[in-house]
């Protein structure tokens, strides 16, 4: 019963910290975005497909906080995309494991892309498998793997997922 | 087949499209591109029979994704099916991925490892070489049935493709006639891709498609087009990475549908404060002040003996070899429809890779496939000129900078390469 206890609380915990992300990310200032990880953080978006067969590479491949910034910056200043936004669902964290403070975790998302020209369309389905570092003040993403059920992706990939 | 020389392609005689087809003026050759040829069904048939079906080299997948026999991959060239196979003689092989009996897709996976081909509506069984070896009730049951009186399967298969390797790479053609690769490419091109692999043995990275909202054409123009690279794809030039008045240069196959565009390292630091000054005149989003907090990203190992950092090199009609900085991928092109690619990214490093450099070419990759610093955009400007130009299939575009004509050349301000891929398929095709 403590552990059923202590494991709802942490889901608790993160899952108010998602969706702290998904507003920042969606409906707030993208910028702040990299503020959810740790310094030292691993971030990629990979596939199912890659994941399952232990291939290395991703389509985003961050290994630092300061890496995410300059994503985020050349989003901004660098890159050239039409005007779209995303939006995200993402669903209750399954704690995988509680090892002190750091607790990893899965969680399934859906993603919906909003362009200029065109309906909303649900742009990417997937889980990110994470490792959460938390705090009496915070909780931060160590490593957050995003692992999406298709290989396929519509045009390009922006803004974070 | 016809050859194209001096940027006018020549007919190969009849006329083999529909008498609705407009006509592609003669004059025009390779220099002005009606935006129809991005438009029509029956171009987009035509290409599948003069282009991907006909004796052209299309890549396949890499040696190393088919290790052991009874190992296959499925990919599409053009828009059919294939499968590639090795089989138990150490050999490669290719066949149209389509059962000989009723027509439905033999493999159902990407890739894997089988015995034979057995097709999951009659269960007729092809070989790891596409022959068709075996029919399921073939002798009937209890004396009824059974396949018909003399039927040789030997004469009944799908189509097989000849196939030929080059460094670590697997080719196909539907057509037997075709070129050895080796004359296809020529022997620019081959140093070009040998200097990249190098002897090494590649391994996959990953694997990636990305699907773009244009016809295939527009994306193969891009990967040719020397010209946008640093005006479109402003990361390298906003962090002052690459510029297009860096050393370097083109090169283009005789027939015109092959290139290599290439830049060096950029040794002479007065040069860079001049480009400085070049790019502000042309009015570039490329002068900020703004600079990456991490540049581990760019840190790159020497791997080559040269100094050149950006090779792209493409084979006609569906293949894209990369080498930006470490970073190294194939992309195979398959057109899907009139307005719609697949783009499919294989990223590669090397067996003698040490974790360092392993770990660099991970951190590179991020310069390129659908979510690149240095590629993204690609996926939506094909994009938009099939929405700009939707309704305007009667006007052209225009390929005029670097002037007129198809050659070699040591810079990148050119279109060249695009008005040679132009030559050559209007060669092939007759257009």
């Amino acid at each position: 019963m403590r552990d059923y206890v202590q494991t709802a609380a942490t889901a608790a915990r993160i899952a108010e910290a998602q969706a702290r992300y998904v507003h920042t990310i969606d409906d707030g200032n993208c910028v702040e975005w990299p503020e959810f990880f740790v310094d030292d953080c691993f971030y990629m978006v990979t596939t199912a497909d890659n994941f399952a067969q232990n291939l290395e590479a991703g389509i985003i491949w961050l290994d630092s906080k300061a890496m995410l910034h300059d994503r985020i910056l050349s989003l901004f200043e660098a890159n050239v995309y039409e005007r779209h936004s995303y939006r995200h669902m993402i669903g209750q964290p399954f704690i995988t494991s509680i090892e002190g403070d750091e607790v990893e975790c899965e969680s399934s998302f859906m993603v919906a892309r909003i362009t200029r020209e065109g309906p909303t369309m649900l742009f990417a389905t997937g889980r990110y498998i994470d490792r959460w570092r938390l705090s009496d003040e915070q909780a931060l993403i160590v490593k957050r793997i995003v692992v999406l059920d298709s290989g396929y992706i519509d045009t390009l990939l922006g803004f974070p997922l | 087949m016809t050859t194209a020389k001096g940027g006018h392609a020549t007919m190969d005689g009849a006329r083999p499209t529909s008498e609705t087809t407009p006509h592609w003026a003669e004059e025009d050759g390779g220099t002005r591109v009606p935006y129809w040829v991005f438009q029509r069904e029956d171009v987009r048939r035509l290409e599948t029979d003069k282009v991907f079906h006909g004796p052209c080299w299309n890549y396949l997948c890499l040696e190393c994704e088919l290790v052991a026999p009874g190992d296959f991959v499925a990919v599409h060239v053009g828009e059919t099916p294939v499968i590639v196979t090795r089989d138990a003689d150490g050999q490669f092989y290719a066949f149209e991925n389509r059962c000989a009996h009723r027509g439905s897709l033999l493999a159902l996976e990407d890739r894997g490892n089988v015995k034979d081909f057995t097709c999951v509506y009659h269960a007729w069984t092809h070989s790891l070489q596409g022959d068709l070896v075996g029919i399921a009730f073939k002798d009937g049951i209890k004396g009824c049935g059974g396949i018909a009186e003399g039927f040789d399967m030997s004469k009944y298969g799908p189509r097989k493709l000849r196939v030929q390797t080059v460094e670590g790479m697997i080719f196909g053609s539907f057509d037997e006639d075709v070129d050895d690769l080796e004359d296809y490419l020529g022997e620019e091109l081959i140093g070009r891709i040998a200097r990249v692999f190098n002897g090494r043995t590649p391994v996959v990275l990953a694997r990636f498609t990305q699907i773009l909202p244009n016809n295939w054409k527009l994306y193969v123009e891009n990967t040719k087009d020397s010209y946008h690279a640093s005006i479109l794809h402003t990361f390298f030039t906003t962090f002052e990475l690459n510029r297009l008045s860096q050393k370097g240069g083109i090169i283009v196959s005789e027939e015109g549908g092959c290139h290599v565009s290439y830049s060096m390292i950029d040794r002479d630091a007065e040069e860079k404060k001049k480009n400085a000054s070049l790019y502000a005149e042309q009015k570039i989003r490329s002068d900020k002040d703004i600079a990456l907090q991490d540049t581990s990203m760019l840190q790159g190992f020497k791997e080559f003996p040269d100094d050149i950092t950006l090779q792209i090199l493409t084979v006609f009609p569906n293949f894209v070899l990369q080498q930006i900085q470490n970073s190294l991928a194939v992309r195979r092109v398959q057109p899907t429809a009139t307005d719609s690619t697949q783009l499919h990214w294989t990223y590669f490093g090397f067996e003698e890779d040490t974790p360092e450099e392993r770990k660099i070419r991970l951190k590179q990759a991020n310069l390129v496939g659908p979510g690149g610093y240095v590629s993204m955009e690609d996926g939506c400007i094909g994009g938009f000129v099939q929405r700009a130009t939707a309704t305007a299939s009667g006007e052209r575009a225009v390929l005029a900078m670097g002037g007129y004509d198809i050659g070699s050349g040591n810079d990148r301000i050119t279109e060249a390469s695009i008005r040679g891929f132009w030559a050559e398929y209007r060669a092939r095709t007759g257009l």
